[in-house]
């Protein structure tokens, strides 16, 4: 199944990734051959079997509402790359 | 052309938890930025969610006070997107299994019971904070509301007017107070609420091309922001143009809507089965368990008080707005032993001005259930004009005191005796010989004159009836 160059430009903005020209056309036959392996999984008869959520077949365990962490912020901010008055800086972002 | 508005609502409820939904740290307000921001919140490498159990056993009483199917089998997605305050990329929510589906909320608008299906409703965490002023080409984030859990209550296209979203907004905001989900401060962010809002021609099935008007988050805002985009739609339908699919923010200083994201832009959540976290099974015993504390509801209050006490729908509506006014007022109308709609008039009226002029919670009221069944029964016997009563609440809200004492004290009793009355009518009469003439020729209006004199003459302490039935016997002659 092809994919052409709208679909892989919007897949990589999607993603955040930024794809060169010459990586487009490198990436078109790998993506379609990936496309390819799912359109075999999605041949499979699958009436009436319930879908998995989870590879465990397990249920989750629920912990019970109290705090247990302390304020870490000392512990963390020195790992950003910027912050001020408590916050971490990124490139302005406005909606 | 005629319109038809299609309004569903989709409302972020932050639900009443101490720990986050994934993680244990703090979800108090108002704490410094990030301060409250733990390794799971920050998405640092290595982390693992885990579930807090009570957000889910606040989803399963949700469920039930609506009368919605709880799943016995819950499923976490991701839902990807990138924005700086949602660091790992990805928000956990729910897609295909949400814990709660279906039910409906029953509300009350104009003098009618309304209902309003929902869809679903699905556990969530909350995304952190960007601030953008302040800082020269970057913005501030605080990540102390990331994990917050939060209850995202969908309802079905059923609302027809900005009025009804409004009211079915107000119905939902009471209810999750009432089972104690949610403390709806607004102001705060605990309860927003987003629109989708298109028109049809009357007559037409299918729905119109809808927007989505974000972050509503006052009810007034909401009635405001719904009432623009309705008549933005219909003005860019009626100059033949046509309605993008959007996501519009309301801007409160210019009462307008603006387009957010345009479809170009449109996301695609790539949601998928969360592998971090595994289904949750919740129990049948479970459900019974938390069924069994589930407090009388809102609607069911109201539908009590309608017939058992006689009580107007518009009333008992008023009366079950929180809980602890219908508290108040059951407390009061028993300590009365009965007549519900004196109760029900005082609460409604003097009651909740007062609370209002004040700005005070009814917990807060400086006038107990008691006090105001005392004043009541000096109604009753008939001590106290509505008037007089009137003035001697005020006292007891400014002041206090007991309610005989101060009768006594400001000599407030309404003068019942017919010996006193008929006296003061006899010097009235004989002091204006005209005007009894003028009433006996026919003028009923002189008896507005005598009614005024008489008041004024004991300084307004006559039993009006009494008053009244007294003045025409002697005027009759």
């Amino acid at each position: 199944m092809p994919l052409n160059d709208t679909d892989l430009k919007r897949l990589a903005r999607l993603a955040r990734i930024r794809l060169e020209p010459q990586e487009l056309a490198s990436l078109a036959p790998q993506f379609a051959g990936i496309l390819d392996l799912i359109q075999q999984l999605q041949a499979v008869p699958t009436q009436g079997i319930e879908p998995l959520a989870h590879a465990l077949d397990l249920e989750q365990r629920l912990r019970a509402d109290e705090v247990t962490e302390a304020d870490g912020r000392a512990l963390f901010q020195p790992l950003a790359p910027e912050m001020e008055q408590g916050l971490y800086l990124v490139p302005q972002v406005i909606e | 052309m005629d319109w038809e508005v299609v309004i569903g609502i989709e409302t972020h409820a932050q639900l009443a938890t101490r720990s986050k939904i994934f993680s244990g740290a703090s979800t108090r307000f108002g704490a410094e930025p990030n301060a409250q921001a733990c390794a799971v919140d920050l998405a640092l490498p290595g982390v693992l969610p885990v579930l807090n159990r009570q957000a889910v056993e606040h989803a399963i009483r949700f469920g039930l006070a609506v009368g919605a199917t709880v799943a016995p089998r819950s499923v976490f997605a991701r839902k990807n997107y990138f924005y700086p305050d949602l660091p790992k990329g990805y928000q956990i929510s729910q897609y295909e299994r949400p814990v709660v589906s279906g039910g409906a909320i029953r509300f009350f608008s104009a003098e009618q019971e309304k209902t309003v299906r929902l869809t679903r409703a699905h556990l969530e965490e909350d995304a952190g904070k960007s601030l953008h002023e302040d800082f020269q080409g970057r913005s501030g984030i605080d990540l102390n509301r990331a994990g917050t859990p939060l209850l995202e209550i969908v309802s079905e296209p059923d609302l027809r007017s900005a009025a009804d979203a409004v009211a079915y907004a107000r119905a939902l905001h009471q209810l999750v107070i009432w089972i104690g989900i949610c403390d709806g401060n607004m102001q705060e962010g605990s309860f927003r609420c987003d629109a989708n809002v298109s028109v049809r021609p009357v007559g037409q099935d299918e729905l119109g091309t809808r927007c989505e008007i974000k972050n509503l988050n006052s009810f007034r805002f909401m009635e405001k922001a719904i009432l623009y985009e309705v008549r933005r739609q219909i003005r860019t339908l009626e100059d033949g143009g046509s309605i993008i699919q959007e996501t519009r923010l309301y801007d409160p200083e210019r009462d307008e809507t603006r387009a957010m994201r345009s479809k170009e832009d449109a996301q695609d959540y790539r949601y998928f089965p969360d592998p971090d976290l595994l289904p949750v099974r919740i129990s049948e015993d479970w459900v019974a368990q938390v069924r069994a504390t589930l407090p009388e509801l809102p609607a069911d209050m109201r539908a009590r008080f309608v017939q058992s006490y006689g009580l107007s729908a518009y009333d008992a509506d008023l009366l079950t707005g929180s809980q602890a006014l219908a508290q108040y007022f059951q407390t009061l109308h028993q300590l009365l032993g009965g007549d519900a709609k004196l109760c029900a008039n005082w609460v409604c009226g003097e009651f909740l001005a007062a609370l209002r002029r004040s700005e005070r919670e009814v917990q807060e009221a400086p006038v107990t259930p008691q006090q105001l069944c005392d004043l009541l029964r000096r109604i009753q016997d008939g001590t106290l004009s509505g008037k007089m009563a009137k003035e001697l609440f005020d006292v007891l809200w400014q002041e206090g005191g007991a309610v005989d004492a101060l009768i006594a004290q400001r000599g407030l009793s309404q003068i019942s005796d017919a010996g006193v009355l008929e006296q003061i009518i006899d010097a009235l009469l004989a002091a204006h010989p005209a005007q009894v003439a003028e009433f006996r020729a026919g003028k009923d209006k002189v008896f507005g004159f005598f009614v005024g004199r008489a008041m004024k003459a004991c300084a307004g302490r006559a039993n009006p009836e009494q008053l009244n039935a007294l003045l025409r016997q002697r005027l009759a002659g």
